[in-house]
């Protein structure tokens, strides 16, 4: 491979669904996995008339969220409407944040092959999710399914800063695990609880210009993302080598096949005329309101892995692997209640524990374990 | 004396005193549209079955001598772009011919919930765009004082139903106008409140922040009694205001001594007819005779309202009707190719040829490279104009002109001419921009047709700008004309 030649830049764009009760702007259950259509009413269907109410739990966990990630909380901020047709968005439009986000300017420490790498946030913004959409094989038609529309959504945009699919994947692993800790999300991505579209170029080592960049979606894996960026990223290599341009354009990957696909072009961009929307009004977040959220944060994991590595002595790498994964974690502590050798629980629960998960491919949330057993 | 020279506190009073049951009320209604629809064209759809069973209900309520609302046993229309459960609400399009809304507005069911009586839906510019009614997509409405003349607009319907006695009050919507000018137009009484006073839950939205339903009824008095049963806080809308009710019928006190009138000579200059300044000029003697003082006063900004409230409410509309799109509700195309052409064909059909001038200026207005210099300029003028509003209200209770340039013109004269027919409203568009309450009221007749006296208040106090209506209606009787049919 040829990537040497090139420095890759990649930004990630995350999509975290909260985990609230209902959805954000009106009373309908977000519950994952219920029969289609049923969790809707007149205001998630868009029915001509209705107005959206905004939900203080979303608001709260956005906030929440975007503190975790080190982000300036707005002392104002706003709604605004993304328009766009498409069946999946019953009201034609996307009600979202365009310049007035509820969080900006944050970073979060990421660890790739034991280097300690700062990528910064450019900001995170409070918006609603679309309904999803079912194409019947033979493609005579389309299903529609409105549970998901207007369960609350946060988007968290990267800085340009993250230099390798390696790095990406740490970087949404490690969002994932502080989304988590804060109890905001579910952050499954088997359920698109948490999802990553990615904006990845290469430029001559040395180069201060951008290249250009393509947008990459559908990745549904952590491993998808890794795998569909280092396709990209040779993808792109090759174009340069051979001295052609890459064309800016959206791409989605492939898993079975294993490779980027085109989407569509930078000349089918949608505009999607953004402008505040005049149903919502401007949120004021004051001081206190903000204080009572950041006295709501628990321990996120890169504390917890210095604690561990204080307290109990573990390895840099086992204590980064537990604290990974909030209910691994908690494991680990619960069961120094009952034992003060953390070094032994550790190196059971890395070694006979995750090995007995992986090779079941099962997860630790998933885990049924208790200490006691 | 007929039932309708009644106001409606009288009506309710026999009513309570069973001297007229409400089915006996309801069936005489029904039988005045029956009579006079047919040339008036006020309703899109009737409630005949639905108002009879509840007037039998509430009758059935008084005989058990049950705890009875404000509104109880009183007729009502509501204009078609406020959804009634169950009951057909088209907008006066096409689109929406055959759709039947799953849920009642808040103010829908605050009537109900005041025993009032739905007798249907009235008829409308489609989606409350334009100032004569002839955009409604089904008939248009005729004027009961001269019926080859437009009713005015976008709640033509609302106001020529109460002119012509097809029902006892209504309920309008207006966005830069729309309950104001057709009430000049047809001689009635049209109150807009203070934007977020009434909700806008279930008002099919045309322009979001600008948007306000209000009564038309044919005296102050009704208009202060109807306001009563429909304003107030509603959690399901965002916009609407949290604040304490007065009680508008005890603020009708008709002692406005010492009232500061402020008279803007933007509001009575070039445009406006002759006819329409006398009767405004002797509505200020009659006011000054009963003790208020006017001077003159400037709205420096009034000349860029218009272009100001085409930018925004057609920006906003742009974005309110692209759910109209031929998936779940509304027309949908026969067959279409694919779904860019669904969305084409469905609303190419649907939309009448105003609607789709007004999504078109609007998605301009708010396109990439153009948002700047239209969408976001127009929302700083929005600012200039409220401001000179504010600035005439810190000393001033009221500012006082005319309702709209003319009287009602002739049906058809105007249609191939949109401009001439957006200036129409420019009497009425500052006051919409500036959110303020303000009110049309009869103040005479010019060559037989009604001219409209329009009294604008402060934010929220529209106590003010009912008193100040009232005491004049007292001193009058332009209010008591009735157009012959």
């Amino acid at each position: 491979m040829s990537t040497s030649k090139y420095e890759t830049v990649i930004g990630l764009e995350v999509h975290v669904e909260l985990h609230t009760e209902s959805k954000i702007f009106c009373g309908c259950s977000t519950e994952f996995g219920a029969p289609p259509n049923t969790h809707t009413c007149p205001i998630c269907l868009g029915h001509p008339g209705v107005l959206p109410v905004l939900n203080r739990q979303a608001l709260e966990y956005a906030i929440k969220a975007a503190m975790a990630i080190n982000c300036t909380i707005a002392d104002v901020s706003k709604f605004d409407r993304k328009n766009y047709f498409y069946p999946d968005s019953p009201k034609a439009y996307q009600i979202s944040q365009f310049d007035q986000p509820i969080g900006e300017n944050g970073w979060i420490d990421i660890e790739v092959n034991g280097q300690k790498k700062r990528i910064g946030i450019t900001r995170l913004h409070l918006e609603e999710d679309a309904g999803k959409l079912t194409h019947v094989d033979g493609g005579y038609a389309s299903l529609v399914d409105f549970n998901r529309v207007g369960t609350p959504l946060v988007e968290i945009v990267s800085e340009p800063e993250i230099s390798s699919p390696e790095e990406a994947r740490a970087y949404l692993e490690k969002i994932r695990a502080i989304m988590q800790y804060c109890g905001v999300s579910d952050v499954k991505m088997e359920e698109g609880s948490l999802r990553c579209d990615a904006n990845i170029s290469l430029r001559p080592v040395g180069q201060q210009k951008l290249g250009t960049r393509a947008e990459l979606k559908n990745m549904n894996s952590f491993r998808g993302v890794q795998k569909g960026l280092e396709y990209e990223e040779f993808r792109q290599a090759e174009i340069l080598d051979e001295g052609g341009v890459v064309v800016q354009e959206t791409r989605r990957w492939d898993e079975a096949k294993g490779k980027t696909l085109t989407m569509r072009g930078k000349e089918q961009a949608h505009d999607y005329r953004y402008f505040p929307d005049p149903d919502l009004v401007k949120m004021h977040i004051d001081q206190d309101f903000k204080d009572r959220v950041r006295a709501s944060i628990p321990e996120l994991p890169d504390a917890r892995k210095v604690r561990y590595a204080a307290e109990y002595g573990l390895p840099d790498y086992d204590a980064q692997v537990i604290t990974s994964s909030k209910p691994l974690a908690d494991f680990f502590e619960d069961s120094l209640k009952y034992t003060s050798d953390a070094k032994a629980v550790s190196n059971w629960i890395m070694g006979e524990l995750l090995g007995y998960l992986n090779s079941n491919s099962l997860s630790c949330r998933k885990l049924k374990l208790r200490v006691k057993d | 004396m007929s039932l309708l020279d009644n106001t409606l506190q009288e009506l309710h009073n026999k009513l309570n005193a069973k001297e007229l049951s409400v089915l006996e009320l309801v069936n005489q209604t029904f039988k005045m549209i029956s009579e006079r629809d047919g040339r008036v064209g006020a309703y899109l759809t009737l409630n005949e079955e639905g108002a009879r069973n509840a007037a039998r209900r509430l009758d059935d309520k008084l005989a058990a001598g049950e705890e009875r609302g404000l509104l109880f046993g009183l007729p009502a229309g509501i204009k078609d772009n406020i959804v009634t459960e169950g009951l057909r609400t088209t907008c006066a399009s096409q689109f929406l011919s055959n759709f039947n809304p799953v849920y009642d507005a808040t103010v829908t069911r605050k009537l109900r919930e005041a025993d009032a009586i739905t007798l249907g839906k009235l008829n409308m510019d489609e989606f409350a765009m334009g100032g004569s009614n002839e955009n409604s997509s089904f008939h248009p409405v005729h004027n009961p004082w001269d019926l080859d003349r437009v009713p005015g607009g976008s709640s033509g319907g609302s106001a020529a139903a109460v002119a012509a006695g097809e029902a006892y009050f209504t309920l309008g919507s207006d966005t830069g106008g729309s309950i104001r000018q057709p009430a000049s137009y047809c001689g009635v009484v049209g109150l807009k409140p203070t934007y977020g006073l009434v909700s806008r839950f279930g008002l099919v939205a045309f322009a979001s922040s600008l948007d306000q339903i209000g009564p038309v009824t044919k005296n102050v008095e009704d208009s202060a009694y109807v306001l009563q049963a429909i304003a107030g806080y509603d959690k399901m809308d965002s916009t609407s205001a949290d604040v304490q009710i007065p009680d508008y019928l005890s603020s009708l006190t008709g002692d406005i001594r010492g009232l500061r009138i402020a008279v803007p000579k933007e509001y009575m200059g070039e445009g406006i007819d002759a006819s329409v300044k006398e009767k405004v000029m002797s509505a200020l003697k009659v006011l000054e005779d009963l003790g208020a003082v006017w001077e003159e006063v400037s709205l420096p900004h009034t000349d860029y309202a218009v272009a100001t409230y085409y930018l925004l409410a057609s920006s906003e509309a742009s974005s309110n009707l692209a759910r109209f799109d031929g998936v779940r509700y509304g027309v949908r195309a026969e067959n279409p190719s694919n779904l860019l052409d669904l969305y084409h064909e469905s609303r190419s059909q649907g939309f009448g040829p105003e609607v789709k001038r007004r999504i078109m200026l609007g998605t301009y207005a708010l396109s990439s490279g153009y948002y700047d210099a239209y969408y976001l300029q127009a929302q700083k003028v929005r600012t200039l104009i409220k401001r000179d509003f504010d600035q005439v209200f810190e000393k001033y209770d009221v500012i006082i002109g005319p309702t709209a340039p003319t009287t009602a013109f002739k049906l058809g004269s105007q249609v191939d001419d949109p401009l001439t027919m957006y200036l129409n409203d420019i009497l009425t568009i500052p006051v919409s921009l500036a959110g303020v309450p303000a009110i049309s009221i009869p103040c005479g007749l010019a060559d037989g047709l009604p001219v409209g006296l329009q009294i604008i208040g402060k934010a929220f106090d529209e106590s003010a700008v009912l008193r100040v209506a009232h005491a004049y209606e007292q001193h009058t009787d332009h209010h008591k004309q009735r157009p012959t049919l």
